[in-house]
């Protein structure tokens, strides 16, 4: 069969409302995969509007820089965190970049477990964000400590002071569960670039280029004993990675989940934080591959029919999310307990506090994704943009709240404050978007954005050996 | 190392100062003096002392030198035995009391308005560092006030006044001397007739004899004396009642009933420490559960307008505007058949619980105590007089006595007088003696106007306030813990107070300066007060009257902080026959039924509860301590019932940063009375009387210092801007209007209310009776028993089993007996280097103190039906919730039970506090401890961490008191004696609230309270098991009154 055959049938194929054909790249060969996505590292002059958003996230991550400093020199008494409400907006960051990078590694690894053969155009993006998500997680709670130079006492190392973390503390878990989320989805990504980075080696042109990438392509030949290697690491780094989905944001959880505050005390909150989680990331990746599939004329890639898959799973997990916070009432109105009724009490009406949020909350998290229910909202891009900020948005506030209603209202009502950003809790927030602006823009411009060789291979013709049946 | 190289330091200073031209401020001078060597000079702490250390050392200097390192870790470097009035020379040989690392305590007394109250000055290594009561002097028992506790930080105060001035410009002390001397030389002609002395009023007896000694040398010359809590009502009200002057004492001890007439005598007044622990030993429940019928408790009513400790405490209190108190008081004597004089018998809405309260007097005959309040007009103080007459309480639990102040008596007259004399350019010298009246004058006198007549005016002050600003010389006191001097106590036994370092600014006390007067000669302060005493003891002694006799007795009354037998003896007095005659008819007979019209008000004035009369005004521990019934702190404000703030249209305004623990912007509004006005931000108190207004004296200071205001940051408002001499307490029509403006107020608790959760437990007597464990809630324990499964309770870690002889420190407070007095706050922040954060951080919740003493109104803020106190230090809990979620074991359980935090482990998640339920643990947001300062850096304890930024914090039971004493005990090889530890809350505490010791040992004090059927944990029911525990409050209300 001739390409141009193959094509065709593709066409024929992605009319029609179901099979995985429909999310194969219409109009490609194997050469104009490779030669498309190539050139977006390699061949094409870098326009302006990247300059002018690179220069913008520069600004940011600049200031980010700024607040860092300022805050490393006064203390984290810049930010409005007080006693009772002792973490805010770095915490609520932390968990709620954290979230974001779930959906990275949702995406390549139980998908490709689950062979859904939609994940191919969107998971090296996916990836990326994960990667630059948790970087950005990473550094909240570095910040928060009072004392952030001495942020190695987390770690179990030997010392001179002969002391171990103290293991019953999740903030000692999450040490570890970030890290190994961090550096196996880091390892994933890479991994799964080998075959792409031999791709630029051998395409660029200028000599820095093909070491850059040579170094990076570690030596692939693209022999098949190359590929037999990498399929089976790729399935076991999937099979590694895939219970660091369920693990990460479930220990996050128990930062809050094994306190004694009323509100935090629940044991609804590992799932409910992996469900939320997963709504993040998907928001997230919706809200990137919009502008970019434009951006880079990557229509035929990620078609509408990817947006509409990701928008049916936006739906699903906003259902869980919210589910968690039905949950939240429910058991608590059930169990009579006073100090868990006021606090969920308070969530709803406590309009002097945060009730207000709560509703913009669910709205966001709740309402907003319900328009997806209709199938031309799903497919129209403006829409589904909109939904996920706003799930995105909501989902930043879910977590403040989570943070802020427990502490500001908990046992003793002599103690009872409230939480108020400062400007410089704004800043260390806003700043944070900056190096993840900044970093993701970077991977546009250098790295493949689309795995060029599992994009091949979804094209008719890549598996021989299934053709025939 | 010679006198003379010891003094160059100042004398250059001075020299350096000389040059010098127009009004300067200390604090700005190295600004103006630029060279290298003024600038280091002035980085030098105490530069005198300093100099001891020479720029080349000598080996056998340095040997020397080695030997006396004593002086050197105390920097002030004076001597250790309190008599450091010559030069001080680095110690060859240490003196054998000095133990490096051991404080001594010595004996002193700090003069208060009312009685000086005896202290026990700690002092390690030269430097007081913390004050405690003495429990041999009548007014303390071993107890002290904020006020107390506050003042050693006065004493390091930087902003205290350093050196002389004339009109801004250092000068030295000679110089002011030879002026004053030529000043008086002058006068001395036609008797100093133009020569006026303006004092507060004389506590000390040595002060007194110097007085008289200077009006026999200046036969002419007239002393005045002003206190701004002006008590002409009660003065005029003895000579009414007794035709003489006298002081009146309670035995609060021996009342069954207590009826306060608008007095606090709980509050935070400073001379008050005796009358809380004598009336809190008959609320003291004790009884085991099965002896709980015969449980006895005295019973208190309250008549008053704001909250004051007093009301809370009360078993019945009454709100009502200050005016409308005489006419209950009438009502209450026309029932008892005291006098009908000007009184229908009626008190209107409140006829009921008149008629109880006095069927209640009348049954407790002579074991009955009637008090009237400072405020409050002549005929209250006379029908209280007469009242207690009337029922046999006099001799009983009312006593008379002389008064405990010498001199004029400190009326309005005498400051009126002299303002007329000035103003009449009758006065040429004046000076004034630590007394600030162009801040606290009734406006009517108009004091500077008059000041600025008088040609020469010299104040001495420890600081540099608004008087001393419009004299032509001020020169620098030194403070009492500097100084030779002696004080009498409310009852007029005298203490002789030792000073405890040289002063640290060469200040002279007031002893010293009238001396000089008298004399025109300089004589130490020690020589002055010793010649005082040696009179004093020739005519007491029987023995021979030698030199070492009296050394004895000197010693003997210096180290026990006071001098035996000088207490005053009781006198019997009988009312006068025509007492009644003053008693002139009220305008309206029961001025409770009256009601003004609704823009006008009354206007109240009170002492500020923290601040006092605004002496304390600089005073970061006073100016941060949460005033007991607002918890507000860094300002006063117009206090006003909730019906009242709606009627004028105030409400609670946008949150502070902290919200409820930080704050609010009120609205301000303008009181008005004639052409005087003051802008004063608002502030809800449930428990107000409806329709009174009450404002704070002690606050809108334009010269107190960096802390206190200052011209360009003033902080809150002059209520004394708003008095006259006629209406000095209250105002019966004020103009209130609500203005666009809002000030923000920092306070440390607005939520009120408990919320339907049992965190103060409290219970009528007779409940208590019934029912003795009411409080452990049996029924509950039971129902939880029974619902459990497991046999006990779950355990996911091992238990830490110490050892049997390990102690097991524990704490029981006791709600019943608790005033609320914030004593225990600033006396753990003075033991425990607690950093002050100002008003800005208050507001953003980040106030710092281990202890706090919660408060609760019980049934509506509306309708307040009672309010509580209770004190939170760190619960120490057995299974602390903020333990396991430490990442790093910064905070980590003793063996003893000790809930431990160590600071130099901490990276600051503040994970324990979020994870606290008592949310005791404070951080440090900022640095917040101050290491710049070098007066402040003296006073911190050394035996606690100074805490630095990032790093959580909290009480600690007092682990470095523990040390010692297991320190102690192990070397005599004895396990820790109950009672050897006390904290620092529980030494201060005036109604001994607090116990602490070992549970382990049933024998302790703290193990027998927390057996009591009172006892219970606060939240027990998180399993949290706390070391900390509570006794549920009982209260005594009459049956009579109850449910009406």
């Amino acid at each position: 069969m001739s390409p141009a055959a193959s094509i065709k049938t593709a066409e024929v194929r992605q009319s029609e409302t179901s099979g995985e054909l429909r999310y194969v790249p219409v109009g490609h060969t194997f050469a104009s995969v490779t030669e498309k996505i190539a050139e977006l590292v390699l061949g094409r002059a870098t326009r302006q509007a990247w300059f002018v958003v690179l220069a913008a996230g520069t600004v940011l991550l600049l200031m980010f820089s700024a607040v860092i400093v300022y805050l490393l020199a006064k203390g984290t008494g810049i930010w409005g965190i007080n006693v009772p409400v002792g973490w805010c907006f770095a915490i609520t960051s932390f968990v709620w970049w954290i979230g974001i990078g779930h959906a990275g590694t949702l995406i390549s690894a139980i998908l490709v477990l689950l062979h859904q053969k939609w994940r191919t155009s969107i998971n090296r993006i996916a990836e990326a964000m994960t990667i630059f998500a948790v970087m950005c997680a990473g550094t909240f709670p570095l910040l928060h400590l009072g004392r952030p130079w001495f942020f190695f006492w987390l770690l179990p190392y030997p010392n001179t002071m002969k002391l171990w973390p103290q293991f019953r503390s999740a903030l000692v878990w999450d040490v570890f569960a970030v890290s190994t989320y961090f550096s196996v989805s880091l390892m994933f990504w890479y991994m799964g670039m080998i075959p792409d980075f031999a791709t630029l080696r051998d395409r660029a042109v200028q000599r820095r280029w093909q070491v850059v990438y040579g170094m990076l392509a570690m030596g692939w030949r693209n022999s098949a004993r190359h590929w037999h290697r990498y399929q089976m690491a790729y399935l076991l780094l999937a099979g590694l990675a895939t219970p660091l989905v369920i693990s990460v944001h479930s220990v996050v959880s128990s930062d809050f989940a094994i306190s004694l505050e009323p509100g935090w005390h629940e044991t609804v909150f590992p799932p409910y934080f992996v469900a939320g989680a997963l709504l993040s990331g998907f928001a997230m990746v919706i809200a990137l591959a919009i502008p970019m599939r434009h951006y880079y004329g990557i229509e035929d890639f990620i078609s509408v029919s990817h947006l509409e898959v990701m928008a049916k799973i936006l739906l699903a997990t906003s259902f869980f999310t919210s589910y968690g916070y039905f949950s939240e009432q429910f058991i608590t109105w059930i169990s009579g307990e006073t100090y868990d009724k006021y606090v969920y009490l308070n969530i709803l009406i406590g309009f002097r506090q945060y009730a207000a949020v709560t509703w913009i909350t669910l709205c966001c998290v709740f309402i907003a994704p319900q328009l997806l229910w209709i199938k031309r909202f799903r497919r129209n891009e403006k829409v589904l943009f909109v939904v996920s900020v706003l799930v995105l948005a909501g989902m930043w506030m879910e977590r403040y709240l989570l943070i802020t209603t427990s502490l500001s209202r908990d046992f003793l009502p002599s103690s009872w404050g409230i939480f108020q950003p400062t400007v410089w809790d704004i800043l260390t927030y806003v700043g944070s978007l900056g190096l993840f602006i900044v970093t993701f823009l970077l991977f546009c411009r250098f790295l493949p954005m689309i795995s060029m060789c599992e994009m091949r291979g979804l094209l008719p013709g890549a598996r021989g050996h299934e053709e025939g049946r | 190392m010679s006198r003379k190289d010891l003094a160059t330091d100042l004398a250059e200073l001075e020299q350096a100062l000389q040059g010098t031209s127009g009004r300067q401020y200390w604090r700005s001078l190295d600004e103006l003096a630029g060279t290298a060597a003024f600038q280091k000079l002035m980085r030098r702490e105490f530069p005198q002392q300093a100099d001891v250390w020479p720029d080349s050392l000598s080996r056998r200097h340095f040997l020397t030198l080695m030997g006396a390192s004593l002086a050197l870790a105390g920097l002030s470097g004076c001597s250790v035995k309190p008599a450091p009035m010559g030069k001080i020379v680095p110690y060859v040989q240490p003196p054998r009391e000095i133990v490096a690392g051991e404080p001594l305590f010595f004996a002193t007394a700090q003069p208060l308005p009312g009685g000086a109250v005896g202290l026990l000055v700690e002092s390690h290594m030269g430097r007081p560092t913390k004050i405690e009561g003495n429990p041999d002097h009548p007014a303390s028992g071993g107890a002290t006030s904020i006020y107390h506790q506050a003042s050693i930080l006065t004493l390091y105060d930087p902003d205290r006044s350093q050196t002389v001035t004339y009109q801004g410009r250092t000068r030295a002390w000679t110089e002011a001397l030879a002026t004053l001397r030529t000043g008086l030389e002058k006068e001395r002609d036609n008797g100093g007739a133009a020569v006026r002395i303006l004092s507060e009023p004389i506590l000390s007896p040595s002060l007194a004899r110097q007085r008289e000694r200077l009006l026999k040398s200046l036969p002419k010359a007239k002393w005045h004396v002003y206190e701004p809590l002006l008590q002409d009502a009660r003065l005029e009200a003895m000579r009414l009642a007794f035709g003489q002057n006298l002081d009146c004492h309670y035995a609060f001890n021996k009342a069954d009933v207590v009826l306060s007439l608008d007095a606090d005598f709980l509050g935070s007044e400073p001379g008050n420490l005796r009358w809380i622990a004598d009336f809190m030993s008959r609320r003291r429940i004790r009884t085991p559960a099965s002896d709980s019928t015969q449980a006895s408790m005295n019973r208190l009513y309250c008549i008053e307008t704001e909250v004051t400790c007093t009301g809370a405490k009360a078993d019945h209190r009454l709100a009502v505007r200050v005016q409308d108190i005489e006419g209950l008081a009438r009502a209450i004597a026309s029932k008892l058949g005291v006098s009908t004089a000007g009184s229908s018998g009626s008190a209107g809405p409140h006829e009921k619980w008149v008629a109880a309260v006095a069927k209640d007097l009348e049954a407790h005959r002579g074991r009955v105590l009637v008090l009237a309040g400072n405020r409050q007009p002549v005929a209250v103080h006379l029908l209280a007089h007469a009242i207690n007459q009337h029922l046999g309480n006099v001799g009983q639990t009312v006593f008379y006595s002389r008064p405990v102040t010498e001199g004029p008596s400190p009326r309005i007259e005498s400051l009126r007088e002299l303002a007329d004399d000035m103003r009449q350019d009758r006065v040429r010298l004046l000076i004034v003696l630590d007394a600030n009246p162009v801040y606290s004058a009734p406006a009517d006198i108009k004091f500077m106007d008059a000041l600025e007549r008088v040609p020469l005016r010299v104040h001495l002050g420890l600081y540099q306030d608004e008087t001393a600003r419009r004299c032509h010389w001020h020169l620098n006191e030194a403070h009492f813990l500097e100084t030779w001097g002696d004080a009498r106590a409310f009852d007029g036994t005298a203490t002789l107070m030792q000073p405890l370092i040289e002063p640290l600014y060469r200040g002279r006390s007031a002893i010293e300066l009238v001396a000089f007067l008298a004399t025109l000669q300089e004589t130490p302060g020690e020589e002055l007060v010793r010649s005082r005493w040696r009179d004093h003891w020739n005519q007491q002694t029987r023995g021979p009257k030698t030199d070492d006799a009296f050394d004895a007795f000197w010693k003997t009354s210096l180290h026990d902080g006071v001098v035996a037998g000088t207490g005053f003896p009781i006198r019997n007095v009988a009312l006068e026959n025509d007492w009644q005659r003053h008693l002139e008819p009220q305008a309206s007979a029961s001025g409770a039924s009256s009601r003004p019209g609704d823009e006008s008000f009354e206007l109240a004035f009170a002492p500020d509860p923290t601040v006092f009369d605004g002496s304390f005004a600089n005073n970061g521990w006073l100016q941060e301590c949460p005033k007991p019934s607002t918890t507000l702190t860094w300002d006063n404000a117009a206090l006003m019932s909730p019906d009242t703030a709606r009627q004028l249209g105030v409400e609670l305004g946008e949150y502070a940063h902290g919200g409820e623990h930080g704050g609010f912007k009120m609205p301000v509004v303008e009181l008005k009375v004639e052409d005087r006005s003051v802008l004063a931000p608002a502030w809800i108190v449930p428990g107000h009387a409806d329709h009174s207004i009450t404002v704070h004296f002690g606050y809108g200071r334009e010269s107190a210092g960096r802390v206190g205001g200052q011209r360009d940051q003033k902080v809150g408002f002059n209520a004394y801007a708003m008095r006259t001499s006629s209406q000095p307490w209250f105002v019966p029509n004020v103009r209130v209007t609500k203005t666009d403006r809002t000030h923000l107020l920092a306070c440390t608790q607005q939520h009120n209310l408990m919320e339907n959760r049992d965190l103060v437990r409290s219970a009528s007597l007779e409940k208590f009776r019934q029912k003795p464990d009411f409080a452990s809630e049996p029924e509950k324990q039971k129902e939880i028993d029974e619902t459990r499964r497991a046999p006990a309770p779950l355990e996911f870690y091992p238990p830490l089993e110490p050892p049997a002889s390990t102690p097991k420190w524990g704490m029981v407070i006791d709600l019943t007996t608790c005033v609320g007095c914030k004593a225990c706050v600033v006396a753990c922040q003075a033991e425990n280097n607690i950093p002050v954060v100002g008003k800005q951080q208050v507001a953003a919740g980040r106030e710092m103190h281990w202890i706090r003493v919660d408060r609760y109104v019980g049934g509506t803020a509306e309708a307040p039906a009672e309010f509580h106190f209770q004190p939170v230090p760190c619960m120490h809990c057995e299974r602390a919730p903020c333990e396991y979620v430490c990442p790093v074991e910064a905070t980590v359980h003793s063996a003893e039970g000790l809930n431990d935090m160590v600071y130099n482990r901490c990276v600051g998640t503040r994970f324990c506090s979020n994870n606290c339920s008592y949310k005791v643990r404070r951080f440090n947001f900022f640095h917040y401890a101050d290491f710049e300062t070098g007066s402040l850096r003296l006073q911190y304890n050394p035996d606690v961490t100074v805490r630095s930024r990032g790093v959580m914090e909290k009480c600690s039971y007092c682990v470095q008191r523990i040390r010692h004493a297991q320190i102690d005990a192990d070397r005599e090889e004895r396990p820790i004696a109950d009672g050897e530890v006390v904290t620092a809350c529980q030494a201060a505490c005036p109604a001994g609230a607090i116990a602490f010791g070992d549970l382990s040992n049933s024998a302790s004090e703290a193990a027998k309270w927390r057996s009591s059927p009172l006892n219970y944990a606060l939240l027990e029911e998180l399993g949290t098991r706390p070391r900390t525990t509570y006794l549920a409050a009982v209260r005594n209300p009459n049956p009579e009154l109850e449910g009406g």
